[in-house]
């Protein structure tokens, strides 16, 4: 039992110095932090605070941006991938995300779902189809969509296109999801409905949410971190965090002061 | 600390922090006779914009219809005055407009100017799109740099210079290389996939640098390769485009004369092979005109072959507007 307990609460990712650097201008200064499994850590913090490019740094999409530099250590489960010789593909395999518009293929919803699994080496149509309809459950989509899987994935309103993306992420079967800002642009029933989905995610997967929104991060998250001028000021159990912050300046956003 | 760039729960704090400006009333009524006088100028030149625009627009429309109606006039004369049948006038294998009997069977033409359109566009086509991903996604300063200048400077030369080019060194390298007589399909559809190809190149680039970023970041998130990124996600997201840039080249090459008639030969037997020397719609009517005199039989069939080519600019131009208008496949 406590073997269980320990496993519930034990670290999957784990950073140390980690910085990020945009040309000659520093965006993210050394920061150590440390991701519980299966649960959802949300990141709060004005914009330019660095949180999506910490996040963005956990599956390398930084590598995309010409002139970044990502600096330190960033191990998961106890494997260091910050480092050229852990192939990139199967690091994004594993560390999935969702970003903060939705952006569906120009496929078909089907096409969308099954575009990774293909790649990853799923080619049976039986599989194939087996994976599309777990994952669009998963992603609370299939009784939308189920009658329309060959039809436009564009023709999807814009909350079902972004559990979509978290349909088709899923379908990948990665042990992380990245979320960055997922239901920012959405309106308030659909994202009511991607937060429950987030919620219900954790029992699978470890949630790392980026979000503008201290409500959203207070109601689904477990542990929240604040983040500031590209530092980590404060990383806490989310109760704790937005009821006895540490740090004044924890506190100050939080309360509204500055932001 | 700043301030700038802060959002978020702040956004309540600062409509708080904004009190309404109170109205001033104290200048309304100055306000109103300029608003209104302001008005009645703005109207005239909207008038005026509005009337200049359509002019412009009425004459296009007008010179379309009337180009349009002068050539079938001309062209539809071979069957309507002059009695040659339709069948026999696209069918007929034998030119022979100045015979007895006199045999207008301009298949020949048609089939030279198909064969080296289709046969230019499948040189040119995957170049052309292969070209076009270098240098949008593969090496795009590079592409911005050097290629583009390039490209741009290719539809600038005049087709006789491509020609003449192809008339010196192509012509007597496939006369060498095949023993035959150089003059070829083969040659027409070599010069013209040189013509087409930064057309091809530069509308497919187009094409591939609107597709948006977020789907590339997508496709990499989700553990796809970069070769796998441009192949199924790019490159499909952009293959309207793609298309259409291929149906604008062969459009062009269509419609080509003077480059390709200095290449293929001109003759109107059908050829065996695409070595063999052929005719087009275009250097048909190029090289004959000067041979005939208005209103005869051999003049209106040549008009008949122009009908045809206006015609087939019109199947591009419907080509070109379906795919425009497609949307978005689900595959």
């Amino acid at each position: 039992m406590t073997v269980n307990i320990q496993q519930a609460q034990d670290t999957v990712i784990k950073t140390s110095d980690l910085s990020v650097f945009y040309g000659q201008k520093q965006a993210l200064n050394s920061v150590n932090m440390e991701i519980e499994r299966h649960a959802v850590t949300a990141f709060i913090g004005p914009s330019g605070c660095g949180k999506s490019t910490f996040l963005r740094s956990l599956n390398r999409m930084n590598e995309l941006i010409p002139n970044c530099r990502v600096t330190g250590s960033i191990q998961i489960d106890g494997i260091e991938v910050n480092s050229d010789a852990i192939p990139i593909e199967g690091l994004r395999q594993t560390v999935g995300m969702v970003f903060q518009r939705a952006n569906p293929f120009f496929k078909s919803i089907f096409e969308n779902i099954a575009f990774a699994p293909r790649f990853h080496g799923v080619k049976n149509k039986a599989d194939l189809e087996e994976l599309v309809e777990k994952s669009l459950r998963k992603a609370a989509l299939w009784d939308e969509v189920k009658d329309r899987l060959h039809e436009s994935a564009l023709a999807l309103s814009g909350g079902q296109q972004q559990r979509l993306c978290i349909a088709r992420t899923i379908a990948m079967q990665p042990s992380i999801l990245l979320l960055d800002e997922p239901a920012s642009a959405l309106d308030p029933i659909s994202t009511m409905k991607i937060e429950e989905l987030v919620v219900e995610l954790k029992q699978e997967y470890t949630i790392v949410i980026v979000t503008h929104n201290l409500h959203q991060a207070a109601r689904i998250s477990d542990h929240t971190a604040f983040f500031l001028m590209g530092e980590l000021i404060e990383k806490a159990p989310t109760s704790q965090l937005f009821t006895s912050p540490q740090d004044k300046r924890t506190e100050d956003y939080i309360s509204g002061k500055f932001g | 600390m700043s301030h700038r760039g802060m959002e978020g729960s702040a956004v309540l704090a600062k409509n708080a922090a904004e009190p309404a400006v109170p109205l001033q009333h104290t200048r309304g009524s100055s306000m109103q006779t300029r608003l209104t006088k302001r008005n009645r100028h703005i109207h005239a030149e909207n008038v005026i914009g509005r009337a200049i625009a359509m002019l412009c627009a009425a004459m296009l429309i007008i010179l379309v219809l009337s180009i349009s109606y002068f050539i079938a006039s001309k062209g539809l004369a071979t069957f309507f005055v002059n009695g040659v049948s339709l069948k026999e006038f696209l069918t007929g294998t034998t030119w022979d407009p100045e015979g007895e009997p006199a045999a207008f069977g301009v298949f020949p033409f048609i089939l030279g100017s198909f064969l080296v359109t289709v046969l230019a566009a499948v040189i040119a086509a995957p170049l052309g799109i292969g070209a076009a991903i270098f240098m949008t996604e593969i090496s795009p300063a590079f592409g911005k740099k050097i290629l583009k200048p390039v490209i741009e400077l290719l539809v600038g030369i005049p087709s006789v210079v491509y020609g003449y080019v192809g008339l010196t060194l192509l012509v007597p390298f496939i006369r060498e290389q095949f023993e035959v007589l150089g003059f070829s399909v083969l040659a027409g559809g070599l010069v013209l996939a040189l013509m087409i190809l930064p057309t091809i190149t530069s509308v497919a680039a187009d094409a591939i640098e609107a597709v948006p970023q977020d789907l590339r970041n997508a496709s990499l998130a989700l553990g796809a390769t970069r070769w796998q990124t441009i192949w199924h996600v790019v490159l499909h997201s952009a293959l309207p485009g793609c298309l259409t840039a291929v149906v604008l080249g062969m459009a062009r090459a269509f419609g080509e004369a003077l480059a390709v008639q200095m290449v293929i030969g001109n003759t109107t037997k059908l050829p065996e092979s695409i070595l063999d020397p052929i005719s087009t719609l275009t250097s048909g009517i190029t090289l004959n005109m000067g041979n005939t005199i208005a209103g005869t039989p051999y003049n209106n069939a040549l008009w008949s072959m122009a009908l045809i080519l206006l015609l087939m600019s019109f199947a591009f131009i419907l080509i070109l507007r379906i795919l425009g208008r497609r949307k978005w496949a689900s595959r």
